[in-house]
């Protein structure tokens, strides 16, 4: 691992004055240059991080620590009926907290992530925009064309862990196993800027795939952090649940994840039903004929 | 041995669980006196909790990993990038002038990798060195010491190398075309370093392809598949597994006036030691190699290897010691691993199950390294006059393979296991009813007994009978390994004037905990408590000790150790036998005192004996004896006993047919080890043994990409290991053995207890689905393709 300097920030508004970039951005070298020079990035739970920089495919020259500023791991309920999570929130916080039980699918799926101690310091925020773990992304001797490169080597080469959706021109698969919960609740992401403006998006939308830029998974911009997440009020009669698949129970990333939530009305007939499949396509998969196909079964 | 000087002894003889009964054996002069059965012992055969439980769950234990000695200067090895180069040029010298660098070393000898027996023709480097092609990425080229690990690091991207990239192969099928990518460009010299099947130097090699070693060949298989009235007949496939020692490979090198220190995080110290000696024209009293607490070594910690040399070279060139540790990266990449294989396996037999032949043809790759064959097991485990066997290894661009626990006998037993229980079925027989009629052994009969009881294998429904989403099965497979036993294996016991006793031995803890046994074997000889007894090991500057590999360290230490101490307990009595008035044979050890056999209420406190001494301290030295009733081979420095070990593991499964996920549920393993001394440790290097199988039937897999050559899953993210909710109940039962071979009649464990689970499970998921599978690891997605139903829709 390289030296590098250390900020802890107390707002949003010190990371932008740092002059953070994306880790999307600091990873990506074209013919020799790098996007960025001396990249500064920031760091929530730092699991993800520390990795890209243990491996040597990150070498910031400055981090800005997040975990200093308060009120950016509350979970809360908001007028409307909205639940507000806030990016700092730890994977572990998430697996229990009372507010989050209701959203079963997210509860299910931020118990089954990594292992205990991960999720003890990972947090939302973090979750969302870890880098993917495709081996040849992961490696220091494959300049993949996330990396900047020209080639994505899961093609011709060992692929079993890859995309089977949306895989054009990179067969990453998204590794956050809460967005695909989060996707299929319609979850909203609340990114912050300098200025402390807000932006809010659908999270489906936040995610990016391969053919309109390889080099990201989201449209995280340089300056902006992830500060909330936010849920829709649950239909009354909602009922949800994510199923994670690995080869094994311990310590393992899915080979496919599934998160459900279906609506009934006031007879118990499924009026809607939200599917999305994980560890299927770059981003969180929504499986619409699936999703359709249960509403309508449901529905006759 | 008839001779005067031997003289003749009754042992106790039998399996403990049938019956135990006599046996007379001529023991040589200096032996310890028989030992009874260990219901009547005080310390050997309890269950003594090991001495460092407390410091390894503490941290408190020193592994070489904490090693830190004053000015050490941390070492990192550059590694090639390429799969097959030539190094063209390689400059240092801004490395070299980098902040905090004190010394930098270019590689020209690599350990462990095949020699090949034309030296390597490319033009030398201008200083007149020959540079070894760097034949996998992951190969070390040169190596730096700096003050801190990061600018070791830093420096290591100034070394500038010129390489002259070559095709190259990795994987097994293409490297056996002709036409494919050479690995080595003439015949190399080998012996087996992955330990699967010894092969001589002078066996054929054409491209990548060497062999075949012939080994086991007997009899006329010809004739007894014309005589065979039913045959089986499979292919199977072993993937490649490594070791993933808990603490990587770590060593301090300390290159002094004196000579040379090495702490090694290491499976022999003797031989490590001896190694050195030679390879840096030291004599061997001026090399003392070193071992506290061990993370694990499962055969990949035997020698010295390259990063040994490196931080010893290093070390010579800075003046002051150098820590090189590997990262996960070069633990997986070039640390060892088990072979991959390749198996065609033919069974013949007569109805009534007799087997008339067996033929068995196999290709492996050990990488670089030679030795990928699958051993003794199908020749040696069932009774068959008419066996044939062609074994192959295959080079490819990959690191260097070395034993794995069981070498050869693991991969082996998954072919051979599965197809005895083909057998068995086509002859409409139970598969332990066909292991009774094959299986000359008493030992495994008992075994097959004990297990079927504790299994449950009266309900074992015909395979695939089960229904629904979740179907379970159960089956069984054998386990068998030599029992080795190190000839050059000694210990000192020593006895102070105040009464503290200490064993001294370069034997080292593996992680096993030999301490503690030895420990027993001691305080069992003197009267007194294991914790009374000091354990000195893991320094050559002590009696040379044996390895601790091919699962021989109890049987070969513990017998010397016990007769060290018999030495000190009769020059003990003999100093206590005046004071007491009677002659030192009236005399005994007890519960810390010496005492009158005939009048035990006479005597001394121990302390009160050994204050007797005319000197300070009082030592005696032994050395392992031959086995009483003589070995089945000797070579060198180690022996075969007569007795092979084994064991008979029998697993309950449950697979879900829709995700192709198998879940072990419960393995029982019935094991032998002869005499077990420490129960409990015994039953915790089964449940590592069924564990390392476990994982290596359903997930472990080192994965090279064919394109690029590189080791993809060179971590334990996509390295996958079985973890706590993978861990079946795991039954252990240890027999005991006693055949009255030593003085200790004690053998090993680890091995024979990681060969059977594998097999057990397949027979197992073949009797919940009734298809096999005959490839490993056996993934969801080679279940659901056995089932047909591919993955994808298909």
């Amino acid at each position: 691992m390289r030296p590098f300097e250390w900020i802890e920030a107390a707002s949003s508004a010190e990371v932008t004055a740092a002059g953070a970039t994306t880790v999307a951005d600091a990873m990506v070298m074209t013919n020799g240059h790098r996007k960025v020079s001396d990249p500064t990035v920031v760091k929530a739970g730092g699991i993800d991080l520390l990795d890209l920089m243990k491996e040597e495919l990150l070498q910031p020259r400055r981090i800005v620590n997040l975990r200093g500023i308060a009120g950016l791991d509350k979970i809360a309920g908001q007028e409307g009926g909205r639940l507000r999570l806030g990016a700092l929130a730890t994977v572990a916080q998430l697996a229990v907290d009372p507010l989050v039980r209701p959203y079963a699918a997210l509860a299910d799926a931020a118990r089954n992530a990594a292992s205990p101690q991960i999720r003890n310091v990972a947090t939302l925020g973090g979750n969302l925009l870890q880098r993917p773990r495709c081996w040849y992304f992961r490696s220091v001797h494959h300049h993949c064309v996330r990396k900047g490169g020209e080639t994505c080597f899961a093609f011709g080469g060992e692929n079993q862990y890859h995309a089977i959706f949306d895989h054009r021109g990179c067969a990453i698969v998204h590794p956050s196993t809460l967005a695909t919960a989060l996707v299929a609740f319609d979850a909203r992401i609340e990114l912050t800027d300098a200025a402390e403006a807000k932006r809010e998006t659908a999270l489906e939308e936040f995610f990016v795939l391969p053919t309109r830029d390889p080099h990201r998974e989201n449209d995280l911009r340089a300056g902006e952090i992830v500060s909330a997440v936010l849920l829709p009020k649950l239909a009354a009669g909602a009922r949800s649940a994510h199923l994670k698949q690995a080869e094994k129970e311990s310590f393992d990333w899915p080979i496919a994840d599934v998160a459900v939530v279906l609506e009934a009305d006031a007879q118990g007939l499924c009026r809607r039903a939200s599917v999305v499949l994980g560890a299927a396509a770059p981003v969180p998969h929504r499986a619409r004929s699936a999703g359709g196909g249960a509403a309508r079964q449901a529905a006759q | 041995m008839s001779d005067a000087t031997t003289q003749q002894e009754k042992f106790p003889f039998g399996i403990a669980s049938v019956s135990i009964g006599e046996i007379e054996r001529r023991v040589p002069p200096g032996e310890a006196p028989p030992l009874p059965p260990n219901n009547r012992l005080a310390f050997i055969g309890k269950s003594v909790p090991r001495f460092d439980a407390r410091a390894k769950v503490t941290g408190a234990s020193r592994f070489t990993v904490d090693v830190k000695l004053p000015g050490m200067l941390h070492g990192r090895l550059l590694r090639s990038p390429h799969p097959n180069a030539r190094i063209v040029s390689i400059d240092t010298s801004a490395a070299e002038r980098h902040p905090g660098v004190r010394a930098v070393h270019v590689v020209t000898d690599i350990v462990g990798r095949a020699v090949e027996q034309v030296p390597e023709t490319d033009p030398p480097q201008p200083n007149g060195v020959r540079l070894p092609r760097a034949l996998y990425a992951g190969a070390p080229i040169a190596a730096v010491a700096a003050v801190t690990p990061d600018a070791a690091a830093a420096a290591l991207a100034l070394i500038k190398v010129e390489y002259e990239v070559l095709p190259f192969v990795v994987d097994l099928e293409e490297a056996r075309d002709p036409n494919a990518p050479v690995v080595f460009r003439s015949a190399v010299a080998g012996s087996g370093f992955a330990g699967g099947v010894a092969a001589g130097a002078e066996v054929a090699q054409q491209g990548n392809v060497r062999g075949p070693s012939r080994i086991g060949t007997r009899g006329d298989v010809t004739k007894g598949f014309a005589e065979a009235e039913v045959t089986v007949e499979g292919e199977y496939r072993t993937q490649v597994q490594t070791h993933c020692c808990m603490e990587t490979h770590a060593a301090v090198a300390d290159w002094h006036a004196d000579g040379l220190t090495v702490y090694l995080s290491t499976q022999f110290t003797a031989g490590v030691r001896n190694e050195l000696a030679a390879a840096f024209g030291l004599p061997r009293n001026r090399v003392r190699v070193l071992v506290d607490a061990m993370g694990g070594g499962f055969g990949s910690k035997s020698g010295a290897g390259t990063y040994v040399r490196a931080a010893i070279a290093l070390s010579r060139a800075a003046g002051a010691p150098v820590r090189v540790v590997h990262d996960r990266h070069e633990e997986q990449v070039d640390s060892g691993n088990r072979p991959a294989t390749f198996q065609r396996l033919k069974i013949g037999a007569h109805r009534d199950g007799r087997l008339s032949a067996i033929s068995l043809y196999t290709y492996g790759t050990a990488g670089t390294a030679t030795g990928a064959g699958v051993g003794n097991f199908a020749q040696a485990t069932y009774e068959c006059s008419n066996f044939d066997s062609e074994q192959y290894d295959v080079f490819i661009n990959a690191g260097p393979a070395c034993a794995m626990r069981g070498p050869g006998n693991t991969p082996g037993a998954f072919a051979l296991e599965q197809a005895v229980d083909e057998l068995a079925e086509k002859l409409n027989l139970d598969p332990l009813a066909l292991r009774d009629r094959i299986d000359a052994s008493p030992v495994r009969r008992e075994e097959r007994r004990i297990g079927a009881e504790r299994i449950g294998w009266s309900r074992r429904h015909t395979p695939g009978a089960d229904t629904g989403t979740i179907r379970r099965g159960i089956g069984v497979a054998q386990s068998l390994w030599g029992a080795n036993v190190q000839t050059n294996a000694s210990c000192e016991v020593r006895l102070m004037r105040d009464g503290s006793v200490e064993l001294r031995s370069s034997v080292q803890d593996i992680g096993t905990g030999i301490r503690t046994v030895l420990a027993q074997v001691v305080a069992e000889e003197l009267g007194l408590t294991p914790q009374a007894i000091t354990l000195r090991i893991g320094d050559t500057d002590f009696p040379a000790g044996p390895p601790s590999y091919g699962s021989r360290t109890t049987a070969s230490i513990t017998p010397p150790a016990r007769n060290a101490a018999y030495k000190i307990k009769q020059k003990l009595l003999e100093v206590a036998a005046p004071k007491l008035g009677v002659a030192a044979g009236a005399l005994d050890l007890r519960d810390g005192r010496v005492f009158v056999r005939a009048e035990p209420a006479r005597g001394l406190s121990f302390r009160e004996a050994a204050a007797l001494l005319r000197t300070d301290a009082i030592s005696a030295f032994a050395s392992r004896s031959d086995d009483y009733g003589g070995f089945r081979r000797a070579m060198g420095d180690a022996a075969l006993a007569q007795n092979d070990l084994g064991g008979v593991q029998f697993a309950q499964v449950a697979v879900d047919t829709e995700t192709g996920i198998i879940r072990v549920e419960r393995v029982v393993a019935v094991q032998d080890c002869g005499r077990p001394i420490n129960p409990e440790q015994i039953e915790s290097q089964v449940q590592g043994g069924v564990l390392m199988g476990l994982s290596y039937a359903l997930y472990e897999d080192r994965i090279l990409d064919r394109p690029t050559g590189h080791v993809l899953n060179a971590d334990l993210e996509h390295y996958k290991i079985a973890g706590p909710r993978e861990t079946p109940e795991i039954d252990v039962v240890v027999l005991e053995n006693y055949q009255g071979e030593s003085a200790t009649d004690a053998y090993g464990i680890a091995e024979p207890a990681n060969i059977a689970t594998a097999p057990a499970i397949a027979n197992a998921v073949y009797n919940a689905i009734g298809v096999r599978l005959r490839q490993l690891p056996m993934t969801p997605a080679a279940v659901l393709a056995a089932l047909g139903r591919a993955p994808y829709g298909g």
